[in-house]
């Protein structure tokens, strides 16, 4: 059967004006290595290759690459329990988190985190995070670090279902009194888990509670890349001018589910049709092409260049040894963890 | 040099001295900055260091705590004053999930010092808690809990210099006790015990407020010609077990004591280590004096039914060797 479906030219077309020209076939690099980092992830978490399964976020691209091209590679940013495509685009490399998701030594945080925990502090990614809302609160301590150094905007992803929990808001407060240099940027991909976002949000607008709370709000399409980075680019000039704290809800979708293998009952799969006529990759990788920045033909051997990364990633994680079972319980503190310990 | 001070005075003196020596150091709490806290721990701060550095925040102890630890870990030395010790439930997340674990998922450093005042006294059930064993349960951090000024001023020093995070309790009832302290305040290992004072016949152990008890109780047993050496443990994370058994090999005998409830409490841990290192050496059971499974109440003769008494000490180290009176 043909899909007859067909989406509206404006919920399609990307407009590049504003955009670093010269960065956005490295932007569109990264969006593919996502989606195919992340499809091949869902695959080795459901035949058990990856304990525990992953959290997925294919078809949240755009959110992760047109935020972190917004801001400076050293700035902080502190992500969700799905967080693999923040963590890439940070800058994290695929093999190193392909070997974390496995358990291997040779993972972003040698095994010690998983899916929900990628970080590389050196890069300025203060890690995942398995409580929902805790990443705008580090953001926030990392905001106030920055404004105290006068130097660094902070970054915390929060998902639709980090709007309804206490500690978002207190960090939120907490920032706009201090008119710290932090952008939330909320990835509203609709569901928190299972439970639909507006069946739960009281008042029924992320943007008018963050507003509420005194943040400079705006909602973008979370699937067009452009926009996403000219809001946070704006929020982020604000914020290096003294200007405060900025929120920025993303409208977004998660193709998969919340988790690996979980069964899909609260959805339709026409509402995951629909919003795959809005691609976020397909979406900016014509508007490259119409504006003459990549050939159509291109646009493919860079998806195979991706594949072949992925490919790579898991043979490195699979080749990679588990830890030393005797660092298990080491560096715990900066004391040895015998010394807590009877013996 | 020594001067007298409080033990609130101490910490302040102690916090002074480490914010002049490193500017990464600020402290964030509410009524801080004016006031000087409600224990008149950083009173002065404020004029001397400026809003920037002494920050005054919103009852809001889920973010207080976050921008410690976010701060922390982006190259601040925060300390976040909580006040009451009790007021860290609306930050568990935050300081079990969060800051305790930083280090040992991602390697990160979190030299972050969280101060509440804790433990048995006025203000009622939901003012005295004592939380020290659960945090003490928690791998990734240090608990610290001075029993002197001195104390309270080396240990803070020493959190102040060191990289992880520091759940530093100091009991309500010591705020306006005086001691010497040497200047400057020199830092304080964690797991360092201090022999409070010598003896031979029997192991006092305890920390914070009871160790003024355990002091009093040697002294008043003295007199029926028993030699109680005082441990003050400093720290319950981790515990000087070094100390703790080489005074048991030494006395055979042991009493620990706090007025936090026993169930379940650090005494146990106590107690349980020193049978597994160095049981041969005990002459009598080891025997916990801690307080009842009770909330604390108002009433003032009602809550000190709940904790242990200086007779009731000095009863349980005639007992336990032998003498009667």
């Amino acid at each position: 059967m043909t899909d007859a479906r067909t989406a509206a030219a404006e919920d399609i077309e990307i407009d590049l004006t504003g955009l670093p020209k010269g960065e956005l076939l490295e932007w569109l690099e990264t969006m593919l290595l996502i989606r195919r980092f992340e499809e091949r992830a869902e695959r080795l978490g459901s035949r058990g290759a990856i304990p525990g399964g992953i959290h997925s976020a294919a078809g949240q691209e755009a959110v992760a690459v047109g935020t972190m091209r917004a801001l400076h590679p050293s700035d902080p940013v502190a992500g969700t329990h799905r967080s693999h495509h923040t963590a890439l685009a940070k800058g994290l490399e695929a093999p190193h988190v392909m070997a974390e998701l496995y358990g291997r030594a040779t993972g972003s945080v040698g095994g010690r985190g998983g899916t929900m925990h990628l970080a590389d502090l050196d890069r300025g990614y203060l890690g995942g995070n398995g409580i929902v809302g805790a990443g705008v609160g580090i953001a926030m301590g990392a905001a106030l670090a920055c404004q105290l150094k006068g130097e660094g905007v902070a970054v915390g992803f929060v998902g639709d279902g980090g709007l309804n929990v206490g500690r978002t808001w207190e960090a939120a407060n907490l920032a706009v009194i201090w008119d710290l240099p932090l952008i939330i940027v909320c990835e509203n991909n609709m569901y928190a888990v299972e439970t639909r976002f507006d069946l739960v949000l009281g008042g029924g607008s992320a943007v008018r509670r963050a507003e509420g709370f005194g943040l400079n709000a705006v909602s973008v399409d979370g699937q067009d890349v452009a926009a996403v980075y000219r809001a946070v680019h704006a929020a982020a000039e604000r914020a290096r001018t003294g200007g405060g704290a900025s929120f920025v809800e993303a409208r977004t979708y998660r193709y998969e589910g919340h988790n690996t293998g979980q069964i899909i009952t609260y959805r339709t799969d026409d509402e995951v049709a629909d919003w795959r006529l809005r691609d976020p990759i397909n979406r900016f990788s014509a508007a490259l092409v119409a504006a003459g920045v990549i050939a159509e033909g291109d646009v493919e051997g860079m998806d195979s260049q991706a594949t072949a990364l992925i490919d790579d990633a898991v043979e490195f994680a699979e080749s990679s040894p588990f830890p030393d079972l005797d660092t298990a319980p080491a560096n715990v503190t900066s004391m040895p963890t015998e010394s807590w310990e009877s013996r | 040099m020594s001067e007298t001070m409080t033990y609130a005075a101490a910490f302040q003196r102690a916090m002074a001295d480490e914010m002049e020596r490193d500017e990464t150091i600020f402290v964030l709490g509410t009524d801080l900055y004016v006031r000087g806290g409600h224990f008149a721990q950083v009173k002065g701060l404020g004029e001397r260091f400026g809003r920037a550095r002494v920050r005054d925040t919103p009852i809001s102890e889920a973010a207080m705590v976050a921008a410690g630890v976010g701060s922390a870990m982006h190259g601040m030395r925060p300390v976040v004053d909580l006040n009451f010790a009790d007021f860290a439930m609306g930050a568990m997340d935050e300081i079990v999930n969060q800051a305790a674990k930083m280090r040992y998922m991602f390697g990160a450093r979190v030299p972050l010092v969280i101060r509440g005042s804790s433990g048995v006294g006025l203000f009622a059930a939901q003012h005295t808690n004592s939380v020290e064993s659960w945090f003490a349960a928690t791998p990734g951090l240090v608990v610290a809990t001075p029993a002197t000024p001195a104390d309270a001023g080396g240990l803070l020093v020493q959190a102040l210099r060191g990289d992880d995070p520091v759940i530093f309790l100091m009991h309500k009832r010591l705020s306006s006790v005086r001691g010497e302290v040497d200047v400057p305040i020199q830092p304080i290992p964690f797991g360092q015990a201090r022999i409070a004072r010598e003896g031979s016949d029997v192991t006092l152990i305890s920390y914070s407020f009871t160790v003024r008890q355990a002091l009093d109780a040697a002294e008043a047993v003295a007199e029926d010609g028993i030699s109680v050496e005082v441990v003050d443990l400093r720290t319950v994370a981790p515990l000087d077990r070094d100390t703790i058994n080489e005074s048991v090999r030494k006395t055979g005998r042991v009493v620990l004591l706090s007025d936090a409830p026993t169930v379940g409490s650090v005494l146990s841990e106590v107690a349980a280590g020193i049978q597994e290192a160095v049981l041969d050496y005990l002459d009598a059971p080891i025997v916990r004096l801690g307080g009842r499974h009770a909330p604390i109440p108002h009433s003032p003769p009602l809550f000190e039914a709940l904790v242990p008494s200086l007779d009731g000490v000095s009863d349980a180290l005639r007992d336990i060797v032998g003498v009667t009176v």
